[in-house]
């Protein structure tokens, strides 16, 4: 170790805060000017603390169940009450939906009806929140040998959740629907016209740009819409819901804020570029 | 100076460090409450810049804002900044701020923490050029303030139990 005099230092340690100061504003032009080498020092450390989290996940995923435990019975009788009630519900649509299923299959046997192939997929677990203050992510951890690729659909077990954003080496991240750099395009339901919803941060995205003359109605059901060719058409994302101040929000079927496991489907898509692709643009003269 | 005790004094040296981080690397498990590990970051630093600032000099509060900023996903420099400007501020009042009560010290950590949840907000703006939510940076403060006594609770026992150490072996 090379000895210093005493002043100096003094006076090194009294000139490295300005400096570290300094250096603060250099990694924020750094982090604008070369988004890929943060990518890629993100994924880095999030490769190298997904075991830790996926160890640190079980505390937290044991207690998670005992508070849901013990919610489910402190409400136990009236929860039963509402079963019985949506069973009954639930009988007469499936007696709804068998007759409509038997006539979809002769009515497909009548136009030699090509059926879609059944989308792949694989599930990976939510081990780390990865989004801070202002973003609204997750962090999921995938064996060595994982197959996740940027753009692929995330769904939990109810509806539409996000979209892969970064692949590491035994991580992935997907930016949820809540995100405000959400664009997700999608169709309502009941009038077909399509819209596109735009995360904000808060729980319940907003729609936008909706055709005129199409208002979307209080608790139309709200899918996916394939424009684009970002997502496969009809999955399900939530119903629209108006607030007090007039405007049209999405509530989501998933449950962001308890998300456990998330299913990635592999529609091959490829309506979303890569961002090397929209951040390095192919410099002009050097052809 | 024999090698256990120098082991011993680094391990002192590097334990706000460490733990600070460690805390940092737990708070992003999926809990539910977005933005905890800025508000556990941010109690972390202040305190031990005031009682400690030996074991939190300015590379090492880098350092943990660089970590920060990678593991929220947040553009890369906003928390190096804000933590650095936190460990300045605490630093030039230490004097005051560690002979001052608990209480004191609280209410001074959440003016720190106002300034830095809307340091961190303006600079959010600045950098993703759009206007984010103002709530994040609320919730952000709300968190940072009430989870400051549990951690300084915590520190103020490993700062004495150091305090003691350095006593008995000088």
């Amino acid at each position: 170790m090379i000895r210093l005099s005493i002043p100096l230092r003094q006076a090194l340690a009294r000139l490295s805060l300005p400096v570290l100061i300094a250096a603060a504003f250099g990694t924020m032009l750094l982090g604008k000017a070369d988004a890929l080498l943060v990518e890629r020092a993100r994924m880095a450390l999030a490769d190298a603390l997904a075991p830790v989290w996926t160890a640190a996940q079980q505390p937290v995923a044991a207690a998670r169940r005992v508070i849901a435990e013990a919610e489910a019975l402190m409400k136990l009788r009236e929860e039963n009450a509402r079963l019985v009630e949506e069973n009954e519900r639930l009988h007469r649509w499936q007696a709804a939906a068998l007759a409509l299923e038997a006539e979809n299959a002769l009515l497909r046997r009548q136009l030699a009806w090509v059926p879609d192939p059944a989308p792949q997929f694989r599930t990976a677990r939510v081990v780390a929140d990865a989004g801070g203050t202002y973003a609204r992510a997750v962090l999921l951890a995938a064996g060595p040998q994982h197959n996740i690729r940027k753009g692929q659909v995330a769904l939990d077990e109810r509806g539409f959740a996000g979209r892969v954003t970064e692949v590491g080496a035994r991580s992935a991240r997907v930016l949820l629907a809540t995100d405000i750099n959400s664009r997700i395009p999608v169709t309502l339901e009941g009038s077909r016209a399509r819209a596109i919803m735009v995360g904000n941060n808060q729980a319940r995205p907003r729609l936008q740009h909706w055709p005129e003359g199409s208002l979307p109605r209080e608790g139309e059901r709200v899918v996916t819409s394939a424009e684009a060719g970002a997502f496969p058409a009809g999955l399900p994302v939530g119903v629209v819901r108006w607030t007090e101040s007039g405007a049209a929000e999405v509530e989501l079927f998933a449950r962001l804020d308890r998300l456990d496991v998330l299913r990635l489907f592999d529609f091959g898509l490829s309506g979303i570029l890569p961002p090397e692709a929209v951040a390095r643009p192919e410099p002009r003269g050097r052809r | 100076m024999g090698l256990m005790r120098r082991l011993d004094a680094a391990l002192r040296a590097a334990f706000p460090a460490v733990f600070a981080l460690a805390l940092m690397v737990l708070g992003a498990t999926p809990v539910g409450v977005p933005g905890l590990v800025t508000a556990l970051a941010l109690p972390s630093v202040f305190f031990w810049s005031v009682f400690r600032p030996a074991a939190m000099p300015p590379p090492v509060v880098f350092a943990i804002g660089l970590l920060h900023d990678l593991l929220v996903f947040a553009p890369l420099g906003i928390g190096v900044l804000v933590l650095l400007l936190v460990h300045g501020l605490a630093f030039r009042a230490r004097q005051m701020l560690a002979r001052a009560s608990f209480l004191a010290g609280w209410l001074a950590f959440c003016a720190v923490a106002a300034g830095a949840a809307g340091l961190g907000w303006a600079l959010q703006a600045l950098l993703g050029w759009q206007w984010p939510a103002l709530m994040p940076g609320v919730h952000l403060f709300g968190a940072a303030v009430g989870l400051y006594p549990g951690i300084a609770w915590i520190l103020t026992r490993a700062h004495m139990a150091m305090r003691r150490a350095e006593g008995a072996a000088p």
